[in-house]
């Protein structure tokens, strides 16, 4: 029996080590705009860029997390369709709202660098940049380099990109954004809101989820 | 005896996978260590990753906490002969498993991606409940032992 606890402990200090380890291991530097705690909050005014016509009926909000595989699979499968049959007809406006979460290294940079390339005309370039190329969201290495690569495709003039990402200009915005994202209980990425209400489904929604959606609220207007 | 160490030793396994999963959740560590699918990050950051309002990890924490104590509890030699505490094992286990197997279906059917701390933890909690159903179906069947026999003796 002294043996059997004997064992517990060992196994206990074993398990505990590995833990620590596992989680030590996931640390390391950080680009600057990734890394440290989050900035202090002032709001410029800005809610998020949209695709779509300012007078459709409805309004899509989805909270987004750049380094979510989700949210990528989200954006390269499902938004083409969205596109083409509510955004491009003028039935749904779709705005973008950063919500980077904790367990994400670079979820922050992302969005940094898609607001630097905004600032220049090219977020949603960017955005398709960073879903499409979404490998660098699972090695865990400074995605700092391929960001540039990635802001030079989407056709961003790197010296103001660098500058823009040095000075971390869009990083209280980014976090304006996330704790909105808070206030409105958005509890994992992507979380999608209808006209201001919140929609909760039983899965990754698709196309035809939101045809749905955005056909009853048109229906209920009228 | 052997098989509430079995349990035991399980369920502390069980806890500290579920630990990792917990202290990832809020955000200790960076990327989690999943291999190159990626499949924890898709399940971690699914909405389907926090229940009532807490990671579901952290029900899994609790969970695997209260099996090792009542197994551990169960060991005192006062305690080896009650079938009270292979019934509480045995309800403990069961509740996990039912968990787990929701956990699981969300997995396959509506997330579309496997976290291997996630198959890794339903294989302890599965074996936990293996082992707690058998001991007690054995117990059950197991005849009274003529110290405790009752009534008119021939």
């Amino acid at each position: 029996m002294n043996r059997f606890y004997a064992i517990v402990a060992v196994l206990a200090a074993v398990l505990g080590l590995a833990v620590f380890a596992l989680l030590r291991t996931g640390g390391g530097t950080a680009p600057a705009a990734a890394a440290g705690p989050p900035p202090t909050v002032t709001d410029d005014g800005f809610r998020g860029y949209t695709l779509g016509q300012g007078s459709a009926p409805v309004e899509i909000a989805e909270y987004v997390d750049f380094e979510c595989p989700v949210c990528a699979s989200f954006a390269t499968i499902q938004m083409p369709t969205i596109k083409d049959q509510l955004i491009n007809t003028g039935r749904v406006r779709w705005r973008f709202r950063d919500y980077p979460l904790p367990i994400h290294k670079y979820s922050r940079f992302a969005a940094h660098a898609a607001q630097c390339a905004g600032a220049q005309g090219h977020y949603f370039d960017m955005q398709d940049q960073l879903f499409s190329h979404h490998q660098w969201a699972q090695t865990g290495k400074d995605p700092s380099d391929l960001f540039r690569n990635l802001a030079q495709a989407a056709g961003v003039d790197l010296k103001a990109y660098d500058t823009c990402m040095q000075a971390g200009r869009y990083a209280q915005r980014i976090e304006y954004s996330r704790q909105e994202g808070d206030s409105l209980r958005v509890d994992g990425t992507p979380t999608f809101f209808a006209n201001g209400t919140k929609l909760n489904f039983r899965r990754l929604p698709g196309s035809d989820d939101f045809k749905v959606i955005v056909d009853s609220i048109i229906a209920h207007r009228h | 005896m052997r098989h509430r160490q079995a349990i035991a030793l399980l369920a502390l396994v069980g806890l500290f996978v579920a630990l990792y999963l917990w202290l990832h959740a809020l955000g200790f560590g960076g990327a989690i260590k999943c291999g190159a699918a990626g499949g924890c990050e898709t399940v971690q950051t699914s909405q389907w990753a926090v229940f009532l309002g807490l990671p579901v990890a952290f029900y899994g924490v609790v969970g695997y906490l209260a099996v090792l104590v009542v197994a551990l509890a169960s060991l005192r030699p006062a305690a080896l002969a009650e079938r009270r505490w292979s019934v509480m094992l045995a309800a403990l286990a069961s509740v996990g498993l039912l968990f787990t197997i929701y956990l699981t279906s969300l997995e396959l059917f509506v997330i579309h991606a496997i976290c291997r701390w996630c198959v890794g933890s339903a294989v302890i909690i599965a074996a936990i409940w293996v082992v707690a159903v058998a001991t007690l179906r054995r117990e059950l069947l197991r005849p009274t032992s003529p110290e405790t026999r009752t009534g008119p003796v021939a």
